[in-house]
C-alpha cells in the first residue's frame, strides 16, 4: 500500500473514533478536546492533499477559533465536578435514527457519484491567486460576497457589544 | 563561497544516500523521524541554553551573580536543574481531570513543534517550507492557548483556572497584532512564503528598506510577541504574588518542565519569526556597493547569521522582563485594543501607500 493511504487511513480513523468520542462523552470539556482533535485531522487531511491555504484556514478558523470559543465558554459557565446528564432513551433513539438516515443518503451520493480520477494535470493553486480571486470585482471574483460577510460580521461584533453591554440602573 | 553554505546540498544527499538503500515509503517514514529527532534535539539545546541565559541577563540587570556553582561560571546549572525536576514526584490534585490535566503540557509542545518546523535556519535548511508560510506559523501558534486553558481547568484551582483565562485573552488579543505587524512587512514582499522573503532580503532587510511603516510595524511585533509569550512585563497570567503561577501553579515535575521548556521554545519561535521578516532571517549584512564589506559578511555561515539575529531579538524580550513592572489585565488589554491594533491598522495603510508610491528600496 502507498505511504499516502497508509497516513489517510490513520488520519480517517482519527477523525472518527474522536468525532464519537465528541458527542459520547458525558464531560464537556473532554468534548471540547475531541472536536478539537477531529477538526485538527480534517487540517492534516488538506495538508496531505496539498491545500496549504484551506489547512491553515481551518486551524485558525476551526482549531484556534472555535474550539478555543468553547474552550472558553465552557471555562466561563461550568465547574469540573459537572456531567452531562443522561438524555434518556427516547431522545436518543430519536438522534440515533436522524443520523442514521443521515449517513445512508450521504453514503448513497458519494457511492452514486463514482468518483473518477481527474483528467489533466493536477492543478495547484498560489497564494496570490486565491487572494486576487478573494478580492476581484471580474471574472470569478468574490469580492462581494466577500464584503457582504464583512458586514455580516461586523453587525454580529457590535450586535454582541450590545447585548453585553452593561445597562445603567433606572 | 555561497554554494558551500547551501544547506540543500547536504538534504540532498542524505535523501539519495536513503533513498539508494530503502523503498520510497521506508525514506518517508525515516525522514520524519529524522526531523523529529532533530527539533527534539534543538528543543532540549534551546531549554537549557535559555533558561541560563535568562539567569544571568537577569543577574547582570539587577547587578547580582547569578548561577555559579554548578560547573564553570554556573553553566551546569540548568542540567542539574533538569535532573531535579525529572526526579520530583508527579503530584495530580484530587478531583482533577485527569486526562486534560496530563495532555495539556503535549497541547502546548506539539503547537510549539509544529511552528518550528517552518523556520528556516539557513539556505536549504527549513523542514517545511509552504507557500503560506507565515500563515501557517500563525495558524499553529495560536494552537497552544488550547494548552494554556485546558491546564487552568482541569487543575480544579482557582488560581490557575484565573491564570488561564487572564492568558487566553491575553494571547488571542496580542495574536491580532503579531499577526497584522508580519503583514505589514508581507505589503512588501507580496508573498507569504518564508524562504522568498528572506530571498526579497538579499540586498537589504525590511527593516531598512520599508522606511518609517517598517520601524513601526517592527516596534509593534516586538511589544505583541512579548504579550503573546506570556513573558514579562506582560506575564500577569502567572503573577507569583497574586496567582502563584497561574495554570501552572498545580504541574510537577516533568509536565511542570514542559511548561517551561514550552515557554522558551515559543519565545525562540517569535524571535526566530521577527529576525526572518524584520531582520533579513540568514541573510547577511550588506552595504550598498561596499564589495569588499559584503565579501567578508558572506564568508560569515547564514546559520551564525540566524542565530546572532535570535539571540539579539531574545535578549531584547529578556531585558523588557527584567527592567518594567508588570501591567495590570486592564492596562494590558488597554494598550492592545485601544492603542496597538488602531496604530496597526493605519500602519498597514501607510505601508500600502509607501508600496504602490515605489518609497522603499
Amino acid at each position: 500500500m502507498h505511504i499516502k493511504a497508509v497516513i489517510f487511513y490513520i488520519l480517517a480513523a482519527e477523525m472518527l473514533i474522536f468525532s464519537v468520542l465528541a458527542v459520547t462523552s458525558l464531560r464537556i470539556l473532554r468534548a471540547a478536546v475531541y472536536l478539537l482533535f477531529a477538526l485538527a485531522g480534517t487540517a492534516a487531511l488538506y495538508f496531505m492533499v496539498d491545500y496549504f491555504f484551506l489547512a491553515a484556514v481551518q486551524l485558525v478558523v476551526y482549531a484556534g477559533g472555535i474550539v478555543v470559543l468553547i474552550i472558553f465558554s465552557v471555562l466561563l459557565t461550568s465547574h469540573i465536578s459537572e456531567r452531562i446528564p443522561h438524555p434518556g432513551w427516547a431522545k436518543m433513539s430519536l438522534a440515533a435514527v436522524t443520523t442514521l438516515a443521515a449517513a445512508i443518503i450521504t453514503a448513497y451520493t458519494l457511492i452514486e457519484e463514482g468518483f473518477k480520477p481527474a483528467a489533466g494535470e493536477p492543478v495547484t493553486y498560489s497564494m496570490n491567486f486565491i487572494g486576487e480571486r478573494m478580492l476581484g470585482y471580474g471574472e470569478g471574483g468574490y469580492v462581494l460576497p466577500f464584503e457582504l460577510i464583512s458586514i455580516l460580521l461586523l453587525a454580529a461584533m457590535i450586535g454582541a457589544i450590545v447585548i453585553a453591554k452593561r445597562t445603567p440602573r433606572p | 563561497m555561497k554554494a558551500l553554505y547551501d544547506f540543500s546540498i547536504l538534504t540532498q544527499s542524505i535523501h539519495m544516500w536513503l533513498s539508494d538503500r530503502y523503498t520510497p515509503a521506508a525514506v518517508t517514514i525515516i525522514e520524519m523521524v529524522l526531523v523529529g529527532v532533530a527539533f527534539m534535539i534543538l528543543f532540549a539545546i534551546l531549554g537549557l541554553v535559555l533558561v541560563y541565559a535568562e539567569r544571568k541577563v537577569s543577574a547582570v540587570i539587577q547587578q547580582r551573580m547569578g548561577p555559579t556553582r554548578v560547573g564553570k561560571w554556573g553553566t551546569a546549572q540548568t542540567l542539574a536543574d533538569v535532573i531535579k525536576l525529572v526526579l520530583k514526584e508527579p503530584i495530580i490534585n484530587k478531583e482533577a481531570d485527569k486526562f486534560l490535566f496530563n495532555l495539556a503540557p503535549f497541547i502546548i509542545m506539539i503547537a510549539a513543534f509544529m511552528a518550528i518546523a517552518a523556520l528556516p535556519f539557513a539556505k536549504g535548511l527549513q523542514a517545511l517550507d509552504f507557500d503560506i508560510g507565515i500563515l501557517y506559523v500563525i495558524a499553529v501558534s495560536s494552537l497552544g492557548v488550547i494548552g494554556i486553558l485546558l491546564a487552568g481547568w482541569s487543575s480544579n484551582n482557582k488560581y490557575s483556572l484565573i491564570g488561564a483565562m487572564r492568558s487566553g485573552a491575553q494571547i488571542i488579543s496580542y495574536e491580532l497584532s503579531v499577526a497584522l505587524s508580519l503583514l505589514t512587512i508581507v505589503v512588501l514582499t507580496g508573498s507569504l512564503q518564508l524562504s522568498t522573503i528572506i530571498e526579497s532580503q538579499a540586498d537589504g532587510w525590511w527593516i531598512f528598506k520599508g522606511h518609517i511603516p517598517a520601524w513601526i510595524a517592527f516596534l509593534i511585533f516586538l511589544i505583541a510577541s512579548t504579550a503573546e509569550t506570556n513573558r514579562g512585563p506582560f506575564d500577569l497570567a502567572e503573577a507569583e504574588s497574586e496567582l502563584t503561577a497561574g495554570f501552572h501553579t498545580e504541574y510537577s515535575g516533568l509536565k511542570f518542565a514542559f511548561f517551561f521548556l514550552a515557554e522558551f521554545a515559543n519565545m525562540f519561535i517569535v524571535c526566530a519569526i521577527g529576525a526572518t521578516v524584520f531582520l533579513g532571517g540568514w541573510m547577511p549584512f550588506h552595504i550598498g556597493h561596499w564589495e569588499g564589506f559584503n565579501a567578508v559578511m558572506d564568508f560569515i555561515p547564514p546559520i551564525i547569521w540566524f542565530l546572532v539575529k535570535v539571540s539579539f531579538m531574545i535578549f531584547l524580550m529578556m531585558w523588557f522582563r527584567w527592567t518594567f513592572p508588570r501591567l495590570r489585565i486592564d492596562q494590558l488589554l488597554t494598550l492592545e485594543w485601544k492603542y496597538l491594533l488602531p496604530i496597526n491598522l493605519f500602519n498597514i495603510l501607510l505601508m500600502a501607500l509607501v508600496a504602490l508610491m515605489g518609497w522603499h528600496f
